[in-house]
Formats: structure tokens, C-alpha cells, sequence
């Protein structure tokens, strides 16, 4: 262990506070063992350390630390102007060659070094930290928990209660201090220290001890011991209820297999799948508890042809389907339940809330708010865990430390499969490799020529790119078209099976999901013949690429549905356009996961079979994890901009998830190996829920605001017959209000002030962005403190060698002094 | 405490809740795990070691080059031979788990790169450390010169106060700005 160095300065050290624990009771002390063999107490030893160190003094051209060469370089020139008298040797690293005993077992004890392994050193930590969360929290005690002869002076009740005496242990303060914190805290500074079990346990035990002690001592009053076993129950049903609630995962078996053979890759891929379950799930909840229950329990008074159900429902979503629960048509517009038969149209509250009732309940008001606020509340759920995702990914000051991330997180712990590892290991070797010799090549730049040939070939590539993205769109709006036409010749024809019309708008589905799959393949193509200057704009660009062409697809899908069916519905023999857009969108799912379903049969299975049989290639395709999120995405889009016109697509986007999610899971298992390249799992994770959030979310509440605000809702079917536009529910409830209650006046002039005057929407959004440009500006300011920080560490790092070094040259001197006496000895 | 009978306690269990970061099931199922690596007669013994030995063999620890540092990480014996009780075993799962705090995570994550454990990462823990990154393979070890650039490269990177090592706080520093070590220091049972 550390013996009590006999050096001067060591004293006013230890009364600062920056002792360095010299009482070890490590858990580690495995030092000692390098100590042990240099402090044997004999002559030799330090005898050779003296030779060492002469030999050291006679060569000029310091190379006794092999492998930190280029960094001894920077040090000649930095220690050339603090070098000191006596022409002392230069800075040298402080490494652990030819240093002696003494100045080892300082090195050793040196807090910086300590707190990485030492017990004593985390406690004397942690006491300083939780002392600077009682400045913090100030928890005065109130004057009542007194008696009355304490100290005179309770303001000054504090820090400076605690007792000063030197001897009292770095552990028991922490004790102290921990018991003066509020229970949460102490709870959070408890778990959060890296110490081990069982000392955790010692330490918690001397807090409760301390505080039953405390506690008994006073008298409590019958109020303040029933708050406390309140609190004490309260916190055990917390942790109840959060195991319940872990327990409640799904797929955690499953998760686990996928990342022990594949790592965090693709595991991202399915815990994304999982967060769009959750989603759907609380979509769903909503909707089903406000507007389906309430209307399947009061079916509506009209008669409703009723169709037998035959299997091609499944599939179309329409025929027996359309006149149930699922769709919009059949939700009724009057408040339920309905006692007397009114005029039928635009009936409202009006005139039944006077009856005395025990349950009412307005339909179109409740449609209405509903869905806007299951969009509102997806939202914030959604820009809550962007914004937090990107805390987590991008951090200011990122650029430098490449190989250095790379060396020290990118060993995926989760990994199990032994053939896993080892393609772990290759990938990191290739990485590693390739990442030292981008940096050894840095400086030669290519010539005018290459790049201008690279250049030409990108832009051939996005040429292509776009027009086969136009050519699609263009195709998809004219077979639209063309289908819009050819039902309205046909409506009125009765010819064929009613079955069989439906089963003709299966086409347009069919011939976007096919888009979708086909599209995508080619850009891949494309792309073979570019080169890029790292696989991560490689993945961006396919990002891109693949997301141009959905949001244009989906794009043409809107204007025909909104645009073109909504405003001519008649002409095509509906009376219900809504429905039948809700229709659509049932087919545009269903499709889609037929396409998902095919494309994983041959996309992964049969492809493998062909590359291992065929090609006779020994490893299997790689999981395409960015094409399936934007699959996933694409999917949920269409979900959402469902909700409005079918309120149960939720529940059919649960059951195709679920689904999804064993398919693929299969699949991969079975077919596919991790990705060679590689795969910033957090930051594509930031970017997945962007773009979840950015143009799906955003475009599909575009969409249903636009629907809501401007379109004419049909006038025989659905909660809003007979208005103008569907938002006009909510300004009539309005008016009945005020005519009502006067008092509620001002609700309504607020309504009409803030909702529907866009002057308060600029002005709005004029304080984000200005609220935003400060945040901007605090972190460019931290960044500059950032910098300031590292170089004052870095002359503190100066020190340090200086001191060593002195400390080094006073051993010497002694040692030599102790050297010509004996030898002066000997000699007489 | 005794922690090791064939039943934990209902006081031990919601002890080890506060004082961990793991979750009532993780918890039970952690000391099923642990009882079926006991030996009969040392399943009834009160804070009865598991021999590092068996530790490794757990399919969660089998492949992972770093099984030995990770189990004399944890382990509190005072032989310094890496055996684990089952407090050991809970600590071992709750650095790993999901909840524990970044810095946790990269308090353990420099314990187990400093194989030397002398406190600090000097070059001779960076090259072992970067020789279980790559593997055992021949081929796929770097080569002595790309060993030292690399090494060079990470202390210029990471070595703020130029000493020639990474101690903890700088060790800290750099993992704060990594993204992907929170998700990629994770051990499920």
C-alpha cells in the first residue's frame, strides 16, 4: 500500500481536499504487485533503476517509448520553454519505465488514476457530489422536527451542521449526506454508483439505521408518520407497476435471438416495428372507446342492405363490409341515443338536450374531436421522442474522435452467436483498417478529372432516378384516370357480379405496390455504378431515392382522392365518397403486405436459394434494413390518413404488424446474415423517427385538415351530412354553447381570435424561431468553453510532468547522496 | 445477506430493486440462472461463489472476448480469481442492463479495457484491447504498424492532458460523445 511519502508538499495537498485516499481498501489493488517488486529493499533494485535512469540521461534522442512516437515530438517543443535550471533532462511522458518505487506508488495514487479502480476514491467522489446536491436541493429541516434546545442559530443550519472532525471517514460523510437528501435523490445516487452490491447494501443500511434513529428520537405527529408510510407505499406500488409494465413487452424472447445473431442493426428494425404497434395500439384505443363503442352499441335507425358475407370482403373491404362499424358511412349525426325522430338532417343537441337524459352523446362532435386529437397527441408523442433521440445522437464537438469511437464502442455486447462474433471481429478489423488508410491518404487529392468524371456519373445516376420517379407518378395519375372514367361509364350498368366491380379496383393498389417493390431494385442498380466517399452518404442517398418516390406516390394517391372522387362522387354512383376512400385505403394495406409477404418469398428465400446454389456463394444476402423501415413507414402513412375515413384501419394495421413481424422475423433468421458495412444504428434510429414524424405524420394531418376544412362532406351518409365542411361540427356546438350559456362567450371569441386568425399563427411561429436561434447560440458558446477547458487541462497536464520529474530528480539526488556515503564507507 | 437460498426473500428482492437497475423479473430470473450454475450441496449456502469457469460458459458470456476482464471486473473475491456471487452476478447484469446510466456503463466499460488495472489505458491496453476487438485470427490482426498508428491516433484523440494515457474522465469525455455505446454495452439474460 502507499507509505507516507516524506515530501513537503504533500501536507497543504491533503488540507485542500485533493488527498488522494491513502488508506486503500481497494478492491483492486493489483499496483501492489508492481510496487512489491520494486521496493524489496535492496540495493540492486535501486541500483538498477539508477543505471536505467543514466542511461536514459546519456541519450539525447529519447526512444524508450516505442509506440507513442509521433506525440514525443510535440513534447520537445512544448517543455523547451519550461525547462529548468541545471539543465535538466526534457518532458518526458509519464510512463512507468525507470521511474523509482516512490515516485510509482505516487503516480499510482494520483486521484485521476485511482477513481478509475479504487474503492476509497469513488466513495470520496460520490461524497463530493452528493454534498453538492444538498447545496443544491437545500433541505432545511423544518424548526418543529427541533427540540428545543439545539442550536441557537437555525439559519445557519446547514452545510455547516455537520461535523468537521478530520477523522471522520469519506464514508460516513457520505452517509450523512445521503440521508439528507430527499428519498428520490438518495435513491438515484445510490443506484448510479459504481460500486458493488454489497457495499451499496452496507451503505444504505447505515442511512436507514441512521434515519429510524433520527426518526424515533422525535415525536412524530399521526400526520406526518401517515404521509410517511404513505410515501413508502407509494414508491413499492411504483415499482409494481413499472415490472408490470415490463413484463407486458412482447417479442422479448424473440428480440433477444435476432440481436444475439445479428447485433443492434437490425434489431432497430424491429423495435421500430414494435414502436408503430404502440402506436396503432393507442390510435385504436381511442377510436374504438369514442366512436366505435358508442355507435355499435346504438346501431343506427336506418336500414342498411345487408350483404352475406363471401371471401372477397378480405380483400376488397368492401361488399358486407362497407356498411358496418368500420367505415365512415355509418356513423350516425345526431346525439345518441336517439328517443325521438327528428327532421333527420343536421339534427343536433339542440333539441334533445333539453329532454332530461341520463347519457348523450353527439356523434358528429365526437368524431370530430377525436380523430384531431388522437393527431395532436401522436404528435407531441412523436416530436417528444425525436427531439430526445437526438439528444442522444448528435452531440456538439462529434467530428474529431472517429477511430477512437470506433475502437472503444463499437463492440456490440448483445451479440452471442460465435459465427456472429466473428463476423463482428472481421467487420471491425476491415474498419479499422480502412479508417487509417483514409487517414494516411488524406492529403492526396484526386485529380480535376476523376472527380469531374464521378460528378458526371452521379448526376446521370439522379437523371435517372427522378424520370423513372416522374414516369411513375405520370403512369399511376392516368390509370387513375382511367379507372375514374371507366366507372363512371359503368356505373349504371348492371352487367356482372357487383363482387366483381369491386374486385376490379383491386388494380390500382396492385399496380402502386408493384411500383414500390420494382423502384427501388433499380435505384439499388443505379447505384453499383456510383462510387461515394463513405457508406453513410451511400445510405442517405438510397434513403433519399426511396423516399422521393413514396411521397410522390402517395402524393398522386391524395389528389385523386381528395381532388378528383371526393368532389364528383356522384358521377360515379356512390353515395358515400368517404367510405369509399376508406375502402381504398383497406386495399392500398391489404396490398402492400401481399407485396411484403412476396418480396420476403423472393427477395430473401429464394435469392439465397439462387445464390448458394446457383452462384455457389458461401454467404447469404445481406437484410436491407433502410428499404424496410421506409416499407414500414409507408405502411403507417397510410394507416393515418385511414383513420378519418375508417376508423377500425388501426386494428387491420395491428393484425398486418403482427404479422409482419413473424415473417420477417423467419425470414431473416433463416436467410439473411448482418450487414457487412457499417450500420450507425442510433443515428438511423434518429433519422427513421424523423422521418416517421416529418413527412408521414405531417403529410397524412395535412391531408385530414384539408379533408376537414374544405371538402364538402357527402350529403346522405356520415356524422357531418348536410354541412358544408366537416369543421363546421365544431363552430355549430360553438353557437349552441353561447346561445346556452352567455357566459361561455368568451370560449367562443377566443375560438374565433386565436383558431381561425392566422396573424396569431405568425406571431407564433415567429417566438420559436427566435426561441430556437438562442438555443443556438447558447451551444455554439459552449463549444467555445469546450475548447478553453481542454486546454486548461491540458497545461495542468503540464504541471503534473513537472512535478513527477521534480520528484524524480530530489529521489535521484538522495539516492546519489546515500550512494558516496557508502561507498565512502566501503572505501575506509 | 444471505441471497443464495433456493428462495429470494421478499425484503432482498425489492432491496436489490432500489439498489440496481433491474426490473423484478430480471431480477428472478438472474437467480435462476445463477442457482442452476450452483452445485447441489452449495445450493442452499449463504453467498455460495461461482468459479469463473462456469461464469464464462453462460451462452451470453461464451463467445465474448472480453469474459474474463468482465468477470474479474465484478467480482469482489479477495483471491482475485474472477468468481462471482450472485450479488456479483446482479451487479455484472446491471451495468449491463438497459436502464443503467451512461455513466455507469462507461465506469465498467474502462474497468474492463484496463487490463492491467492499474487505473489508467496505456498503449499496452490499447493493443490488447484492440487484439480482442479484431480476433485471434492471423489475418485479421492488424499489423504492427497500423497497431502503432492506431494507438497513436486514439491518444492524440483522447489524451487531453497529454500524459500518454486515458484515465477515466477522459475515457469518459470521448464515450459521452458516442452515440451507439449505450445501445451496443447491453447483456440480456
Amino acid at each position: 500500500m502507499a507509505r507516507n511519502v516524506n515530501f513537503d508538499l504533500s501536507h497543504p495537498l491533503m488540507e485542500a481536499g485533493l488527498e488522494s485516499p491513502a488508506d486503500e481498501e481497494g478492491v483492486h489493488d493489483s499496483f501492489q504487485q508492481l510496487i512489491a517488486e520494486h521496493t524489496d529493499d535492496g540495493a540492486e533494485s535501486s541500483a538498477l533503476e539508477l543505471q536505467q535512469l543514466q542511461s536514459d540521461l546519456d541519450e539525447e534522442s529519447r526512444d524508450n517509448i516505442p509506440l507513442c512516437g509521433p506525440e514525443h515530438e510535440h513534447r520537445r517543443q512544448g517543455a523547451s520553454d519550461l525547462e529548468c535550471d541545471g539543465g535538466e533532462r526534457e518532458m518526458d511522458q509519464i510512463q512507468g519505465e525507470g521511474w523509482s518505487s516512490d515516485t510509482l506508488k505516487i503516480l499510482s495514487s494520483m486521484p485521476s488514476r485511482t477513481i478509475g479502480r479504487n474503492r476509497g476514491a469513488i466513495i470520496s467522489q460520490y461524497c463530493n457530489k452528493t454534498l453538492k446536491l444538498r447545496r443544491r436541493r437545500q433541505t432545511r429541516p423544518s424548526i418543529r422536527d427541533f427540540s428545543p434546545s439545539s442550536r441557537p442559530s437555525i439559519r445557519s443550519y446547514g452545510m455547516e451542521g455537520d461535523t468537521t472532525d478530520a477523522e471522520v471517514s469519506k464514508r460516513e460523510r457520505l452517509v450523512n449526506n445521503l440521508q439528507n437528501l430527499p428519498v428520490s435523490d438518495r435513491v438515484r445516487m445510490l443506484r448510479g454508483m459504481p460500486l458493488s452490491v454489497a457495499e451499496k447494501k452496507e451503505i444504505r443500511n447505515l442511512v436507514m439505521q441512521k434515519e429510524k434513529r433520527i426518526l424515533s428520537n422525535k415525536k412524530l405527529s399521526c400526520y406526518s408518520q401517515l404521509k410517511y408510510y404513505i410515501i413508502i407505499a407509494a414508491r413499492k406500488s411504483w415499482y409494481s407497476w413499472l415490472s408490470f409494465l415490463h413484463s407486458l413487452e412482447p417479442w422479448q424472447t424473440l428480440l433477444k435471438r435476432v440481436s444475439g445473431r445479428f447485433g443492434t442493426g437490425v434489431l432497430s428494425y424491429f423495435l421500430f416495428l414494435k414502436t408503430l404497434v404502440f402506436f396503432n395500439v393507442f390510435l385504436f384505443l381511442v377510436t374504438g372507446a369514442f366512436l366505435v363503442l358508442p355507435q355499435a352499441v346504438h346501431p343506427p335507425d336506418e336500414a342498411t342492405e345487408t350483404r352475406s358475407f363471401s371471401g372477397l370482403e378480405l380483400l376488397t373491404g368492401a361488399g358486407s363490409f362497407s356498411h358496418t362499424v368500420m367505415y365512415y358511412g355509418y356513423y350516425t349525426n345526431y346525439t345518441l341515443p336517439r328517443r325521438s325522430r327528428g327532421e333527420g338532417r343536421g339534427q343536433n343537441a339542440s333539441a334533445l338536450s333539453s329532454d332530461s337524459q341520463q347519457f348523450s352523446y353527439n356523434m358528429p362532435l365526437a368524431y370530430f374531436f377525436t380523430i384531431g386529437m388522437a393527431f395532436f397527441i401522436t404528435c407531441i408523442i412523436l416530436v417528444y421522442s425525436m427531439s430526445k433521440t437526438f439528444g442522444r445522437s448528435f452531440r456538439i464537438n462529434k467530428s474529431h474522435s472517429i477511430l477512437t469511437m470506433k475502437t472503444f464502442s463499437s463492440w456490440d455486447f448483445k451479440v452471442i452467436k460465435k459465427k456472429s462474433v466473428q463476423i463482428m471481429s472481421e467487420n471491425i478489423c476491415t474498419q479499422l483498417k480502412e479508417l487509417l488508410a483514409e487517414l494516411t491518404q488524406k492529403n492526396t487529392k484526386s485529380t480535376f478529372c476523376k472527380r469531374f468524371c464521378r460528378q458526371m456519373v452521379h448526376g446521370v445516376a439522379w437523371t435517372i432516378c427522378i424520370a423513372s420517379t416522374t414516369g411513375c407518378m405520370a403512369g399511376v395519375y392516368y390509370f387513375s384516370e382511367f379507372i375514374h372514367k371507366d366507372l363512371q361509364q359503368n356505373y349504371r350498368k348492371f352487367e356482372g357480379n357487383p363482387l366483381m366491380k369491386e374486385a376490379r379496383l383491386l388494380s390500382l393498389p396492385t399496380v402502386v405496390s408493384l411500383i414500390n417493390l420494382l423502384l427501388p431494385a433499380l435505384f439499388n442498380l443505379v447505384a453499383w455504378m456510383e462510387i461515394y466517399e463513405s457508406p453513410s452518404v451511400f445510405a442517405y442517398v438510397a434513403i433519399g431515392r426511396n423516399l422521393m418516390l413514396k411521397t410522390s406516390m402517395l402524393g398522386v394517391l391524395c389528389f385523386h382522392w381528395l381532388g378528383r372522387v371526393a368532389p364528383e362522387y356522384e358521377s360515379i354512383g356512390l353515395t358515400c365518397w368517404e367510405s369509399f376512400v376508406g375502402e381504398e385505403l383497406y386495399r392500398f394495406l391489404l396490398m402492400d403486405f401481399i407485396f411484403t409477404l412476396l418480396d420476403t418469398l423472393f427477395g430473401e428465400l429464394l435469392w439465397r436459394l439462387f445464390s448458394e446454389k446457383v452462384l455457389k456463394r458461401r454467404r447469404k444476402p445481406v437484410f436491407d434494413i433502410a428499404r424496410n423501415v421506409l416499407d414500414l413507414i409507408y405502411g403507417q402513412t397510410l394507416a393515418w390518413l385511414g383513420v378519418l375515413f375508417s376508423p377500425l384501419l388501426p386494428a387491420v394495421q395491428i393484425l398486418k404488424l403482427f404479422l409482419v413481424f413473424y415473417i420477417k422475423m423467419s425470414s431473416v433468421m433463416m436467410n439473411c446474415q448482418a450487414p457487412r458495412k457499417p450500420y450507425r444504428a442510433s443515428q438511423m434510429t434518429t433519422i427513421f423517427i424523423t422521418l416517421l414524424c416529418i413527412p408521414s405524420l405531417l403529410g397524412a394531418s395535412v391531408c385530414v385538415t384539408y379533408t376537414m376544412w374544405s371538402i364538402t362532406p357527402s350529403t346522405s351518409c356520415g356524422p357531418f351530412r348536410g354541412l358544408s365542411t366537416m369543421f363546421k361540427a365544431g363552430k355549430h356546438w360553438m353557437e349552441i354553447l353561447e346561445k346556452d350559456n352567455p357566459n361561455l362567450s368568451v370560449l367562443s371569441k377566443a375560438h374565433t381570435y386565436f383558431v381561425e386568425n392566422p396573424f396569431f399563427l405568425f406571431v407564433g411561429a415567429g417566438i420559436f424561431l427566435i426561441v430556437i436561434y438562442f438555443h443556438s447560440q447558447v451551444v455554439d458558446g459552449q463549444r467555445k468553453i469546450i475548447s478553453l477547458l481542454q486546454d486548461q487541462i491540458q497545461n495542468e497536464g503540464e504541471d503534473k510532468k513537472f512535478l513527477i520529474n521534480r520528484l524524480q530528480s530530489v529521489h535521484k539526488q538522495k539516492q546519489d547522496a546515500g550512494k558516496r556515503l557508502k561507498s565512502q564507507d566501503s572505501t575506509c | 445477506m444471505g441471497t443464495t437460498a433456493s428462495q429470494l426473500s421478499k425484503e432482498s428482492l425489492s432491496e436489490y430493486q432500489e439498489l440496481t437497475f433491474l426490473t423484478k423479473q430480471e431480477i428472478l430470473l438472474a437467480h435462476k440462472r445463477f442457482t442452476e450454475l450452483l452445485e447441489k450441496h452449495e445450493k442452499d449456502q449463504i453467498d455460495a461463489r461461482v468459479s469463473m469457469g462456469k461464469i464464462i460458459t453462460l451462452p451470453e458470456l461464451k463467445s465474448n472476448p472480453f469474459k474474463e476482464r468482465i468477470c474479474q471486473v465484478f467480482s469482489t473475491s479477495e483471491q482475485k480469481d474472477g468468481s462471482l456471487t450472485f450479488e456479483d452476478f446482479l451487479d455484472l447484469l446491471s451495468a449491463f442492463s438497459d436502464s443503467a446510466t451512461l455513466e455507469i456503463k462507461s465506469h465498467y466499460a474502462f474497468r474492463i479495457f484496463d487490463f492491467d488495472d492499474d487505473g489508467t489505458l496505456d498503449c499496452a491496453d490499447l493493443e490488447k484491447l484492440v487484439n480482442c476487438l479484431t480476433g485471434e485470427t492471423n489475418d485479421a490482426k492488424l499489423s504492427s504498424t497500423e497497431m502503432k498508428q492506431l494507438i497513436s491516433n486514439i491518444l492524440e484523440e483522447s489524451d487531453i492532458d497529454k500524459d500518454g494515457t486515458v484515465n477515466l474522465s477522459e475515457f469518459q469525455h470521448v464515450i459521452s460523445r458516442s452515440p451507439d455505446f449505450v445501445s451496443s454495452f447491453k447483456i440480456v439474460l
